[in-house]
């Protein structure tokens, strides 16, 4: 990459438009100019993209609390700027009306899902879950070693968290005395 | 990957074989160009489909799903009768000249199995895959390869009917083309000649996953491509944090870092360190896992705290211990589930449902559990399997809790990509509605069953009590857990062993060579030490310096190991430390000042043929390069097995059909055919567009790639559509012995017929991002007709080739 990142040619060429329709064209035509970017004045925030593993860095601009716009970050030395179709879209993971934005509760037999609260779920998830440990932990195996696993209660994922996530779950997992911990990384 | 996507550009001849990076891994795309366009590089693609990426390649080879190790075996072949390996890098940096047990039979002397078969077990007893010692205990060579009982002349007897001919029969591929191939890529068995291998899932996928990989590992020891500039065997792994998630130790036979999860018969912390800890006689040898004391106790520490003691053996005792006999695996928590034997089930960003293989049995089995927690952007075939096609909501027990969490743009973290490399994503906006970064829910969980073990007591509470777990009380502090992961010191260090230099308490480790194993460091995972040290998180780097001109790019984010940006990189210099490509110098030794310049190596250790030189693979006890995987399940040597199910005959081992040793299951919808049924006379594959993902969760749901991918395609041969009345566009019933499925045909010459064995085979490719759910009329899961059996090693599921048939609906 050179001294002049692509944002900064965006600003660049966007001050030489301002100037060539001042200078040469002033029949009243629309001025595309003066149609503000969307990414004016948004915040601008670096990530990575959360589809394959080649690691695209992207520009994810903000304004209002909202995502605006998705870029490739042209610093990045793998994607330089580029993104693929899925990057690219990654505006519309951001702003998807499609997303469950509360958590739900299905109970046994019920045809539909139910709104509950986070509390309540929590609460529920850590009755079933001490539960169902303290009925089927094993504390020793039939030669009378000590094993500390419960094997009726699995888990798996994920390689959609982030590194932080995937070691905390992996923890709290163990801690439960889970053997059966697994992700998408096995299939 | 052993190398990373920037490295791509300098490779000579770059080999896709399993892979489609033009569809799968689109702007790695950038870097094969560039090597083929700027350098003339050769790009070469073996795959049954002709792919995009095929359709840049300089040769295309076509070959039938499943034969790849025909393919490379052919190879390792054409390199040895022809001498194109690469005499003094096999000879100094790989087992070739290793004597093996004379006891050691192979295939070519017992009719296609290994020494050691019992058939009852369907297991290998694995006592003589192994080296010949001397007396010190040292592997025997013989640097002439002449003995018989050398690996060069083992390998070569093991591949000696893998001619060309045989290679075609076997693969459909015409024999000018393997030929070319084989030549493109012998030809860089050169000091300055250097291929690169990409491949993904086009070769785990198979009941011969792992021996795939290892065929191609053998060629590229032979033509000395590891640890080179442009060569090294690569992964494409196919999530963006596949590579951390599996480092971090989310599977049930490693924690973090590769460790052995620990098992029933390693009774306490002594037993785990004299079984895990490999020893070595090999005077040069760094033997690398001689330091797993320093990783496990420094696990035990991070993951108990001070709870932890020397005195009550790290509290070693808490973590949960496998039964040796038994194995927890992806498809075996499914087969217990549908057992009844599962109880309790947290999918977090998972829809097994669409993902696993056979995914009727899958879906089946989830109505038998009593509940089910599912942690997703997205309500998905998992979470509402209870009213999918087939199921009755009102008998099904289940209960079911959905918890909604934020996307990668709501929350900040680090993820790995598949060169390994970590980088840091910042928080962009607050999550919708009130969804919580998955940090949170684990954390709330935490605190909530502890709150009950408090409270109420209960079985054995303590390794949930005494957790080491103080990320904040609702928000999690997240950079708090990376500097966890990268270790820090629990206690004062006054002159560490390393470089006598004092450390206190609570100060970071610069890297897990600063480890201890008397407690005095907890680390969470050895191998992401040096990530965040004292001055910082490398994780957030953004420097773009390349002053190699290489692409290494050392200052952009980190990446493990000890940011060492090619793996194996000792092995690029000869013994003398000199590169072997003088024009592709990874690192090189400065003999006036003593030490490495380039990439960070494998140990600052002087080269090998200096006073305290090191043999290059430092993680191998033997200190090199091994063709012989005496640790496999399935034998030393790839071999050719047909896949589980397939219309042709085993040439090369008649009386063996398929992978002695592939996992099956066994219920009553465990459906697969040994060989062929003529109701499904063709070969089915499965694959991913670029679209789209995996099972499509987030990409059905995204507008604008719902759009241009809409619905289940089935792609067919014109031949075959001919035959069967099928135009493009027309819904067809795709069936397998496991169900059937409708898709839209796509009449295509992208996917032609071969010639194996005298016959047609046709082939019939469907990719898996569909699921009832969502979008309506968009199809169902390619995965209800794949077979759910598994490689012996990693037991991932064949669904790269089943048979099928077609018909229009």
């Amino acid at each position: 990459m050179g001294g002049i990142s692509r944002r900064n040619f965006l600003k660049l060429s966007l001050g030489s438009l301002v100037l060539s329709s001042i200078s040469i064209d002033l029949t009243p035509v629309k001025s595309y100019a003066a149609t503000e970017l969307k990414i004016k004045n948004a915040k601008e925030s670096t990530s990575i993209c959360p589809y394959c593993s080649v690691g695209c860095s992207i520009i994810v601009y903000t304004k209002g609390g909202k995502v605006v716009q998705v870029e490739g970050d042209p610093d990045s030395p793998i994607n330089q700027g580029s993104l693929c179709p899925k990057g690219a879209s990654l505006l519309q993971m951001a702003n998807n009306p499609y997303r469950v934005t509360e958590p739900l509760y299905r109970a046994p037999g019920a045809t539909e899902w139910k709104k509950v609260s986070w509390e309540w779920a929590l609460s529920e998830i850590a009755k079933r879950v001490k539960a169902t440990r303290d009925k089927y932990f094993i504390l020793k195996d039939e030669k009378g070693r000590v094993v500390n696993r419960v094997e009726a209660i699995a888990h798996v994922g994920s390689a959609a968290l982030d590194n932080e996530e995937c070691y905390l779950l992996q923890k709290l997992m163990r801690a439960l005395g889970l053997v059966y911990i697994e992700h998408q990384a096995r299939i | 990957m052993t190398n990373h996507w920037v490295d791509l550009k300098n490779a000579d001849v770059i080999i896709v074989m399993g892979g489609n990076p033009a569809e799968n891994h689109p702007i790695s795309m950038k870097w094969i160009l560039k090597a083929q366009k700027e350098k003339g590089a050769k790009l070469l693609v073996i795959d049954p489909k002709f792919t995009r990426t095929a359709s840049k390649a300089d040769l295309y080879v076509p070959i039938r799903p499943g034969t790849d190790i025909a393919f490379l075996g052919g190879l390792i072949k054409y390199i040895i009768d022809n001498e194109l390996y690469f005499k003094e890098y096999v000879i100094n940096y790989t087992d070739l000249s290793y004597l093996v047990d004379p006891n050691f039979k192979g295939p070519e002397d017992l009719d296609g199995y290994f020494s050691g078969y019992d058939p009852k077990t369907r297991k290998y007893d694995k006592a003589t895959w192994k080296y010949q010692l001397d007396e010190k205990g040292v592997p025997k060579k013989d640097p002439t390869l002449k003995d018989p009982n050398c690996l060069f002349q083992l390998l070569k007897k093991h591949y000696r009917r893998y001619t060309l001919d045989m290679v075609a029969e076997i693969t459909g591929a015409p024999k000018e083309k393997i030929l070319e191939a084989y030549k493109i890529i012998a030809s860089t068995g050169k000091p300055n000649k250097v291929a690169t291998i990409c491949y993904a899932m086009g070769w785990t996928q198979h009941t011969v996953g792992v021996q795939n990989v290892r065929a191609m590992s053998i060629i590229q020891l032979l033509l000395g491509n590891i640890g080179m500039a442009g060569g090294g065997v690569n992964a494409l792994r196919g999530e963006s944090n596949v590579q951390g998630s599996t480092d971090m130790g989310l599977l049930f036979h490693v924690l973090p870092g590769y460790l052995p999860t620990p098992k029933a018969s390693w009774v306490d912390l002594k037993t785990y360190i004299e079984v895990n800890t490999p020893k070595t006689a090999e005077p040069k040898s760094l033997n690398w896992w001689k330091n797993r004391p320093k990783y496990i106790v420094s696990l035990l520490k991070a993951f108990y705290g001070d709870n932890a003691t020397k005195e009550n053996d790290f509290c070693y005792g808490y973590l949960p211990k496998l039964d040796d006999n038994t194995t927890y695996s992806w498809y075996d928590i499914f087969d217990a589930m549908y057992k009844g034997k599962i109880k309790g089930f947290f999918a977090w960003g998972q829809n097994p449902a669409c993902s696993s293989a056979n995914a009727n049995k899958v879906r089946k089995a989830l109505s038998k559990l009593d509940w089910l927690v599912c942690v997703n952007l997205w309500d998905n075939e998992t979470s509402s399997f209870w009213k999918g096609p087939g199921m009755d909501p009102k008998k099904i027990k289940t209960e079911v809790f959905f918890l909604p969490c934020a996307s990668s743009v709501e929350k900040q973290g680090s993820i790995t990509n598949s060169g390994r490399l970590a980088q840091w994503r910042y928080k962009a906006v607050e999550p919708p509605g009130k969804c919580m970064p998955d940090a949170e829910i684990m954390n709330e969980l935490y605190h909530k069953i502890k709150e009950l073990y408090q409270k109420q007591g209960g079985v054995f509470p303590d390794p949930i009590l005494k957790l080491n777990w103080n990320y904040g009380d609702k928000h999690v502090d997240i950079e708090k857990v990376a500097k966890e992961i990268n270790g820090y010191y629990t206690k004062d260090v006054v002159s560490h062993p390393i470089d006598k230099k004092t450390y206190k308490k609570g100060q970071q480790v610069p890297s897990f060579v600063f480890l201890l194993d008397d407690g005095s460091t907890a680390c969470g995972n050895w191998i992401f030490s040096a990530s965040f040290t004292e001055a910082g998180n490398m994780m957030k780097r953004r420097g773009k310096e390349d002053p190699t001109g290489l692409g290494l790019y050392s200052n952009w984010a980190w990446c493990w190991p000890l940011n060492r940006r090619i793996i194996y990189n000792r092995a690029s210099v000869d013994p003398m430390g000199n590169p072997w490509d003088p024009q592709r110098p990874v690192i090189k030794w400065d003999a006036q000042n003593k030490k490495w310049v380039g990439d960070v190596p494998d140990g600052p250790q002087p080269p090998l043929a200096m006073e305290g030189g090191v043999l290059p693979f430092i993680m191998k006890p033997s200190g090199v390069g091994t063709i012989f995987g005496a640790g496999l399940a399935d034998g030393p040597f790839p071999t050719y097995y047909e896949p589980v199910e397939s219309p042709f005959k085993n040439l090369l081992y008649p009386k063996v059909h398929f992978n002695p040793v592939a996992r099956t299951y066994d219920s009553p919808d465990d459906k697969f055919v040994v060989g062929t049924d003529p109701k499904y006379p063709y070969v089915g594959t499965t694959y991913r567009v670029t679209e789209h993902w995996q099972t499509g969760v987030m990409t059905r749901h995204t507008p604008w790639l719902l759009e241009l991918e809409p619905q289940i395609f089935a792609e067919i041969d014109p031949e075959l559509a001919k035959e069967k009345g099928i135009k493009s566009g027309d819904k067809v019933i795709v069936s397998s012995p496991r169900g059937e499925i409708w898709a839209i045909a796509i009449v295509t010459e992208r996917i032609r017929p071969l010639i194996v064995q005298g016959k047609k085979c046709h082939m019939i490719g469907i990719p898996w991002h569909y699921g009832w759910k969502f979008p309506k009329n968009g199809g169902d899961s390619a995965n209800l007709i794949t077979p759910n059996v598994v490689d012996p090693n990693t037991f991932i599921q064949e669904t790269k080739c089943f048979i099928v048939n077609i018909r229009k609906a």
